[in-house]
């Protein structure tokens, strides 16, 4: 007996599925659904929400109390990962940055996301700016998808008809915590719009939405929802697409290549066991890659042959090129009129009660596109760190006598100020466009592996002048905003040397376009259909397609997307047949 | 499923763990302890964080001078008073134990920071800070608890303090005394309807408009 031997599993599966996050699973839903045999590959493991989620414990049930220790979110996040994993590493080219965010279990990232759920504008499709490249679809093309994926998951929202910023199918929205009140007024009067924020989170029941609970207001969905309550891709895709029968999922299951023939085309994948280590060969007729823009542009360009000399996908050397990741700063303070504040449960819904969807006028402004705003504060369950800002300003206000007392403290006046200012303090962070670059990058590191011999990648990430200047925009937005709502700022304002607190590409973890699409091979990756120019039976499903993303959270288009390339491929089956 | 169902799948869920997860206690016949340290392998907790906090669990930091000093720092920070009891009694010194060797990163600072204690006790007042009086504990404490008061050469025991502050507070307000001495309500199934009628009539706030 070899060493090294690779089992191969003779069942020809009709598509093969690598990833289970959004793009994935909704691939993986929709063809299950129609009756194909679907093989889905995750390299994490089995996760299901109602079994697994840390929903509803106590911040005593952790000996850390919920602190990011072995979790970038804390214990309590229902994320397995994050921006490092042990034995998976990655690189980055001298003088760029960049932060890979990866979740592995089945659903991916979706299992601890804040299901904020904006669609893509018109303008964002087909920019009107010439910035950035157009799609080679327009916001008409996606919208009957975008309308189906919010009757077969659920969102809450408001229809509010801006142009930019489409409606959807909405459930109701939670009503504001009493911090968004404030947040409201103040923004409008600095002269920036509010509305009820748009959540992937079912506060109502639907007749269309089958085997799930509606929202009890926890406030947890980042810890996914033991009921269903929200759009985890495990709970809401996977697990319902392997009722059907035609799903079958392996986990722990680590995919190495695409492996092709002679003529180029896909005839399966081989993957490592990251348990035992034992290396498997799959046969499919299709391949659809959901596993992260990253992590499938990484196993594009590690699927080299003869015929993809570069890695299936790569004819247009652009693998990898146009990597973007979403903008992101932020700023907090407390609000006066909140100290002493009445106690009662205002854990909410998990997603965004309120948001500020993009108002730019160009003609006044130094950069392009835009950003929204997400807003925090409020009651929440206790956790590591919630109160340590409380030394550092319990000397800005005057005390329950009226006086000003020394900043910091101990004792019975220090016990009672951390009660006096529980549930005191806003914050609020900006989510906005970053450009697709072809300067900005990932690729294959020459020199690395990974633990399990998987060439790994390396990035080169810079903001460039257009990102710094939307981030010095959200620091004054941020700025008059706590002003006019009578907030007291508590963080350092941060200026010019730190970019404006620009975060790192990578650290909003929305990162996308390293697959773009396009009508022209030259010049992009995949067709408009999400499949490769150069290998007709392989499918990108995550955010790799991403032309350009908006200021929008991108799950709700990844999912749209998918489920769209999922019935092209049915379409396509139907032709054949 | 409406929300009356889901609450009724949230409490089958949550009866049916909680019967698996004591009868593997009784198994291996050491549910107390476990309990006790909250170290039980939740469900969702992944193996390899498992180990390590069992791991940590195993080991001890701090002296038993160390831990004295500690829990006499404790409560100073975070006393009993008349609503809630006093970070000692909240498990606040265990608790800090298990950060330092959970986040090693700790561990100079707190030691460092508790002999610098003893060292200025011991030359203003010849005794280690656990051994002085009441009094002379709290001058001391005086001198580094005022960021912006403190004289400069109180600089290093001023972020000793605010360490040990941070984490007095974390420590005291995320356990069961003081989750519930800081009126936290939520983490329980229920109905958010916004905010009650009479905090948004006090905030000056319409309870008819969505916006207030």
């Amino acid at each position: 007996m070899s060493v090294f031997q690779i089992k191969e599993n003779p069942e020809v599966f009709d598509a093969i599925v690598v990833g289970s996050g959004a793009g994935g699973g909704m691939a993986g839903y929709i063809l299950a659904n129609a009756g194909l045999k679907v093989l889905m590959l995750e390299a994490g493991p089995f996760f299901d929400p109602a079994k697994d989620a840390m929903q509803l414990r106590w911040p005593w049930e952790s000996p850390r109390r919920g602190a990011g220790v072995t979790r970038p979110f804390g214990d309590f996040d229902a994320a397995y990962g994050g921006w490092q994993l042990e034995g998976e590493p990655y690189s980055k080219v001298a003088g760029t940055e960049f932060e890979w965010f990866r979740a592995r279990m089945l659903g991916g990232r979706t299992n601890h996301w804040g299901r904020i759920s904006l669609r893509m504008g018109p303008d964002d499709f087909k920019p009107t700016d010439g910035v950035t490249d157009s799609w080679p679809i327009s916001y008409e093309e996606v919208k009957p998808f975008y309308d189906r994926v919010d009757r077969m998951i659920g969102v809450y929202g408001t229809v509010e008809g801006i142009h930019n910023e489409p409606d959807g199918i909405f459930m109701k929205p939670p009503k504001p915590r009493l911090n968004e009140l404030y947040i409201t007024k103040g923004a409008r009067k600095a002269g920036v719009p509010v509305i009820p924020g748009r959540g992937a989170v079912l506060t109502e029941s639907s007749p269309e939405i089958k085997g799930r609970g509606t929202c009890f207001y926890c406030g947890q969905c980042g810890r996914s929802c033991k009921v269903y309550g929200d759009f985890s891709s495990s709970s809401c895709l996977v697990i319902p697409a392997m009722k059907t029968g035609n799903l079958k999922v392996i986990d722990n299951a680590m995919v190495r290549e695409v492996l092709t023939n002679d003529e180029g085309l896909a005839i399966g994948v081989s993957y490592v066991d990251t348990k035992d280590l034992q290396e498997y060969a799959v046969k499919g007729k299709k391949v659809i890659l959901g596993a992260s823009a990253c992590e499938s542009a990484r196993l594009l360009l590690n699927s080299k042959s003869k015929s993809h000399p570069g890695g299936i996908g790569n004819s247009s050397g652009l693998v990898g090129k146009y990597l973007h990741d979403s903008t992101g700063a932020s700023l907090g303070g407390f609000l006066p009129q909140l100290l002493d504040r009445k106690r009662y449960n205002e854990d909410g819904a998990g997603s965004v009660h309120i948001y500020s969807p993009w108002w730019g006028d160009h003609n006044k402004l130094n950069f392009p596109r835009g950003y929204h705003i997400e807003y925090g504060g409020g009651l929440h369950m206790p956790s590591y760190g919630f109160l340590n800002f409380v030394p550092n300003v319990n000397g800005m206000v005057p005390g329950k006598n009226g006086e000003k007392k020394e900043m910091g403290g101990y004792g019975a006046g220090l016990k009672d100020d951390y009660r006096r200012f529980y549930g005191a303090n806003v914050g609020m962070a900006g989510r906005g466009t970053a450009l697709a670059r072809k300067e900005n990058y990932c690729e294959i590191d020459p020199g690395k592996v990974d633990k399990f011999g998987i060439p790994v990648l390396r990035f080169h990430y810079k903001w460039a002048n257009e990102e710094i200047a939307q981030a010095k925009h959200m620091q004054e937005t941020f700025q008059s905003i706590m002003h006019e709502m009578g907030a007291i700022i508590t963080s350092n304002i941060p200026g010019a040397d730190t970019l404006y607190g620009l975060e790192a590409p990578g650290k909003i973890i929305h990162e996308g376009g390293t697959t773009r699409m396009g009508d022209d091979p030259k010049t992009s990756v995949l067709n408009k259909w999400g499949q490769a120019h150069d290998c007709k039976n392989v499918y990108v499903v995550d955010a790799g397609p991403f032309v350009q993303q908006g200021d929008k959270n991108l799950t709700w288009t990844i999912l749209a997307l998918s489920m769209r390339t999922a019935e092209y491929i049915l379409e396509q089956n139907k032709k054949l047949a | 499923m409406n929300r009356r169902d889901s609450l009724k799948a949230l409490g089958l869920i949550a009866a049916g763990s909680g019967v698996l997860a004591s009868a593997c206690k009784d198994e291996k016949g050491q549910s107390a302890k476990q309990v006790e340290n909250a170290s039980d392998k939740l469900p969702g907790v992944q193996e390899f964080e498992y180990k390590r906090t069992e791991a940590l669990m195993a080991e001890t930091f701090f002296t038993e001078h160390e831990m004295a000093t500690i829990t006499v720092l404790a409560d100073i920070i975070i006393p009993k008073d008349e609503v809630s009891g006093s970070a000692s009694e909240a498990g606040v010194p265990a608790f800090i134990e298990f950060m330092s060797k959970d986040i090693p990163s700790y561990q100079t600072p707190l030691r460092g920071g508790l002999k610098w204690l003893d060292v200025q006790c011991q030359k203003t007042y010849g005794n280690a800070f656990v051994k002085c009086k009441k009094e002379q504990q709290i001058a001391l404490v005086d001198e580094i608890a005022y960021p912006q008061k403190a004289k400069p050469e109180m600089a290093q025991g001023v972020a000793f303090f605010s360490l040990m502050r941070d984490l007095t507070s974390t420590g005291f307000f995320t356990s069961e005394i003081g989750v519930k001495d800081i009126g936290y309500q939520g983490n329980k199934p229920g109905i958010w309807n916004g905010v009650p009628a009479d905090v948004l009539a006090s905030h000056g706030f319409d309870p008819d408009k969505f916006f207030g």
